[in-house]
């Protein structure tokens, strides 16, 4: 390492970078790029393990990041970099236009007109960080929940809880005349149990997620989220393997929205399309699911673990109908997908940190809630799977998907029957989608977290009770 | 040196092409410490340049360059309790904040578990043979993967594109310093290759499979190799048909059997022992774990494993370490906690933080030396052996996080492979194949061929009687 001079300090992201950031973007523009972007960010976060009756790891982390981007026809450059000086932002800019055979011109005509005004979400966002937990509140609130599962469960080895506080400022600018700031604020926490009673083990967790709620953690039901890990725990600690083979099946809803996330919602971003991964790139205005089943992704809802004022490209999220009654409506799209495959831009481009260039990528996604009852799906079901709570699943470059079950129980004549672990659900999107023959009237989100091209994002999944008329069960 | 945040003052900034200076982080950070009083505290650095690039039928998909850089640091305040701090911003305002922060969290230290410096911080290292090759020109290594590309779509008309692919090379650094006059640094190389290609045929579902290759340069990636495994496995899954459910004798490829045996690693792990959700509990070492003629080793240090870590996050050195010999768990995985817990030696498995974890490095998995190995001469493509039921060859693992349950031993994975029956192997279309771990291992039957050097580890193929697959039929 060479004892350079330091370069100063970003302390805040704010219409005072104007200037740099035009230099930036006109230097690329006069170097013959189609359009830069300069994506900043400064992050702050905590992490917090309470195991048993202690805290057993506390994990603050800050930082300061910069993602530069340039197109040129169809094509894009990417460098990210921690060094934010000016000499470390042009070095990165140089890189990426290096990428597409472009030099840094002493000209200086670029076309570039100048950034506007900065459209500044993060304004009345500045105390959120302030107003969050400090440590020895958020501590003591794990530490409570830990107690609570003490309280409430039963053959308990393990008990866990975490809390995690996300504050992310970020900076977007383009040549395009994109100019906009935003404040995140993520916190998520959960609660985890391994049980034991001989050779019978079950571990089970739920976690809870938020956007821009500072008060969440103050907020928590903690005796609700120990009571829902504790039942659950105590059902499956004793329950038989499932039996494996194909079964109608009726998924619950919250998590069970795993399904359409993993299922379809995948399938439907751009990037897939980009690919040649989707089976439903040229599906648009024709059936790709049953009529009952209406999906939607948005970016709106308050509170909700997917929801952004603005994207990290710089665009407000709007509520995209994907699916309505099973007619494919749309995809959704990012600044290179509508370069590339034409789908207009639906404020879906996001990305984990600097690190990574934005790509579409789903926010609250969720399947409409329907007509019936959650008892009428199982009513329905003469032998099959209840699917009350789901882990999480994948899918593949040819759209075969998969997740757990976590907490399931055998449907017999249209009665619930005993509770059964182990299950897999697996099988293909275009086949599954149209055997989602009913909806319930329950819709319900979920937290979580979803990892892909453009790293991990905060989402949400969501559906009522839905019924799978049959579906591939793994188990032994 | 004074550590301000004036844009003037000298700095532990840093840049990979430059390097990690480590005379200099220290001199900051004895100076920052002693103003702050503190007394003991370590840091573990790292920071890297990366190019890549992907391509897209013959065009450029995307190119990617990072400069990272990341520190953390690890403090204990005069009650002896440890907090911990990391950061990208390696100024010294940044280290002087992350040192701040540091002594702020170790208010919140474990009482009950605190890490102390590894004994063998200061320990020799081992000597690794990692030649440090030259980058080469984004542009180039774009050059590589548009004809890597195209030669593997020459290579069948059913395959019509490559989805996902990478060409990609790192120059990276490593180091641990503590308060204690530790010093451990390490410069590596890397480069990887991965394609994966999409076949279909038509009226049939599209199929896919790919293959990986690293090196410690460009220059040096199995270029060829790696279109050529990609090519086989993929044109190997385009005659495929479903599979009736039931139990059958399954043959894992050395990388799916390593990706079974690493999602059950907490078996090894004494952090995983200690906290309780280990399937091994305190007293397991010298308990019978498998069929007694399995060995599993951890060696980071096997000349296979391109980007081998000298030391771990505390400074302790990488070392070979028997696991299960002979059938027995012999060793935990350990970190300076734990071993101190356990009353042996750290093993050089520890990350950093306030509490440690621990994970496993690279796994060497075949016969026990002296054991009679299993049933010999197994070959999956023998009519003889794959006759009646058939054999499931499984080739590929997926979904791992969500199938298996470390803690239960439980698993239920999806997975691409073959039925192979009469020596005829056919493509299955979609299955899971389900089990306990523990069951597994005293499954075993036997090891195929000689052992393959992966990304994971060694590894030959390995035979398991009974396991459950679900298939669609």
């Amino acid at each position: 390492m060479v004892v350079t001079a330091s370069p100063p300090r970003l302390q805040q992201l704010d219409a005072g970078l104007k200037p740099r950031l035009e230099t930036l973007l006109a230097a690329g523009q006069a170097a013959g790029a189609d359009l830069v972007e300069v994506f900043l960010e400064r992050i702050d976060h905590i992490g917090v393990l309470a195991e048993q009756d202690g805290i057993t790891s506390v994990s603050p982390a800050f930082g300061t990041g910069a993602g530069l981007r340039v197109f040129r026809g169809l094509r894009d450059g990417f460098v990210s970099t921690n060094d934010l000086s000016e000499a470390g932002l042009l070095a990165a800019l140089e890189q990426a236009l290096g990428m597409l055979g472009l030099e840094l011109s002493v000209q200086t005509a670029s076309g570039f007109e100048g950034l506007p005004a900065l459209r500044d979400h993060g304004s009345a966002k500045g105390d959120w960080l302030g107003r969050c937990p400090d440590l020895s509140e958020a501590t003591g609130q794990l530490l409570e929940g830990t107690r609570r599962l003490e309280q409430v469960g039963r053959h308990l080895q393990v008990r866990r809880g975490s809390y995690s506080r996300d504050w992310q400022e970020v900076l977007v600018a383009a040549s395009d005349g994109t100019f906009a700031r935003d404040v995140r604020l993520h916190q998520s926490l959960g609660l985890s149990v391994l049980a034991t009673d001989g050779e019978h083990r079950s571990s089970i967790g739920r976690r809870y997620g938020s956007s821009g709620r500072p008060d969440q953690l103050r907020h928590w039901d903690v005796e609700a989220s120990a009571r829902e890990v504790c039942e659950s725990a105590g059902t499956m600690l004793h329950a038989d393997y499932v039996e494996a083979g194909q079964m109608p099946a009726v998924l619950a809803n919250r998590f069970g929205g795993v399904i359409f996330h993993e299922a379809c919602g995948h399938l439907l971003e751009t990037t897939q399309v980009e690919r040649g991964t989707t089976p439903f790139a040229d599906k648009v205005g024709e059936a790709i699911a049953n009529p009952a089943v209406t999906a939607i992704d948005e970016g709106l809802s308050d509170g909700a673990f997917g929801s952004l004022s603005m994207d990290d490209e710089g665009m407000e999220p709007q509520r995209t109908v994907l699916i309505e009654n099973g007619v494919l409506q749309r995809f959704l799209s990012d600044r290179a997908g509508e370069l590339r495959t034409g789908h207009a831009r639906t404020g879906s481009g996001r990305r984990q940190s600097h690190n990574f260039a934005a790509a579409s990528r789903m926010r609250n996604t969720f399947i409409a809630a329907g007509p019936h009852s959650p008892e009428e799906l199982i009513a329905s079901v003469d032998r099959g799977l209840y699917c009350k709570s789901m882990g999480g699943g994948s899918v593949g470059p040819t759209g075969q998907f998969n997740f757990s079950v976590e907490e399931g129980y055998l449907i017999d004549n249209g009665q619930l029957s005993k509770p059964v672990k182990g299950a897999t659900l697996i099988g293909e999107a275009k086949e599954v989608m149209p055997r989602i023959s009913m909806c319930a009237n329950d819709l319900e989100l979920a937290a979580g977290f979803c990892g892909s091209v453009s790293g991990s994002v905060n989402v949400t999944v969501g559906q009522p009770h839905i019924k799978v008329d049959t579906i591939t069960v793994g188990g032994r | 040196m004074t550590a301000t945040t004036t844009p003037s003052t000298p700095t532990a900034a840093s840049t990979p092409a430059a390097g990690l200076d480590a005379p200099a982080l220290r001199d900051i950070l004895e100076q920052l410490a002693s103003r702050h009083g503190i007394h003991q505290w370590d840091l573990g650095a790292s920071c890297s340049t990366d190019t890549s690039v992907q391509v897209d039928r013959g065009e450029p998909k995307q190119m990617k360059g990072a400069q990272r850089s990341a520190i953390t640091v690890r403090v204990w305040n005069d009650a002896g309790l440890v907090g911990v701090t990391s950061t990208s911003d390696l100024s010294a305002a940044g280290l002087e904040t992350a040192l701040v922060g540091a002594h702020a969290a170790s208010a919140f230290g474990n009482a009950d578990d605190t890490p102390a410096f590894s004994p063998l911080a200061t320990a020799p290292l081992p000597e690794l043979e990692q030649p440090l090759r030259p980058t080469r020109p984004i542009l180039q290594l774009l050059d590589t993967l548009q004809d890597a590309e195209r030669q593997l779509l020459d290579c069948h008309d059913a395959i019509g594109t490559v989805p996902y692919n990478g060409l990609a090379q790192r120059l990276s650094e490593r180091l641990y310093l503590n308060s204690a006059g530790a010093c451990r640094h390490q410069r590596l190389s890397t480069a990887s290759l991965y394609l994966y290609a999409k076949a279909e045929e038509t009226g049939r579902k599209p199929r896919s499979a790919g293959a990986m290759r690293l090196a410690y340069g460009v220059d040096e990636l199995d270029v060829a190799g790696c279109i050529a495994e990609a090519a086989e496995r993929t044109i190997s899954h385009l005659d495929y048909g479903p599979i009736d459910t039931g139990r059958y004798t399954c043959v894992f490829t050395p990388e799916a059997f390593l990706d079974l045996i690493g999602a059950f690693s907490s078996l090894f792990n004494a952090r995983a022992v200690l906290d309780g959700v280990s399937l091994s509990g305190r007293n397991a070492i010298g308990q019978p774990l498998a069929v007694p003629f399995l060995s599993i080793h951890d060696n980071g240090l096997h000349p296979g494993n391109i980007g081998a870590a000298a030391f771990d996050g505390e400074g302790t050195p990488t070392r070979r370490l028997s696991l299960v010999d002979g059938g027995v768990l012999r060793h935990f995985l350990h970190s300076e906690a734990t071993a101190r817990a356990f009353g042996v030696e750290p093993t050089g498995h520890a990350g950093m933080g306030a509490k440690v974890s621990v994970s496993p490095g690279w796994f060497e998995v075949g016969p026990t030396p002296g054991s009679d190995g299993g049933q010999q001469g197994l070959d999956h493509r023998s009519p003889e052996q794959s006759a009646a039921a058939g054999l499931v060859v499984i080739d590929s693992l997926s979904a791992l996080h969500a199938g298996v349950k470390a803690s239960q031993g439980s698993f239920s994975l999806p997975f691409d492979g073959w039925l192979v029956r009469h020596g005829e192997a056919r493509s299955i279309e979609a299955a899971t194949v389900a089990g306990d771990i523990r069951q597994l291992l005293n499954a075993i039957v036997g090891f195929e061929g000689e052992a393959k050097i992966t990304p994971d580890g060694l590894c030959p193929h390995v035979w398991v009687e009974g396991l459950s697959i679900t298939g669609d039929a």
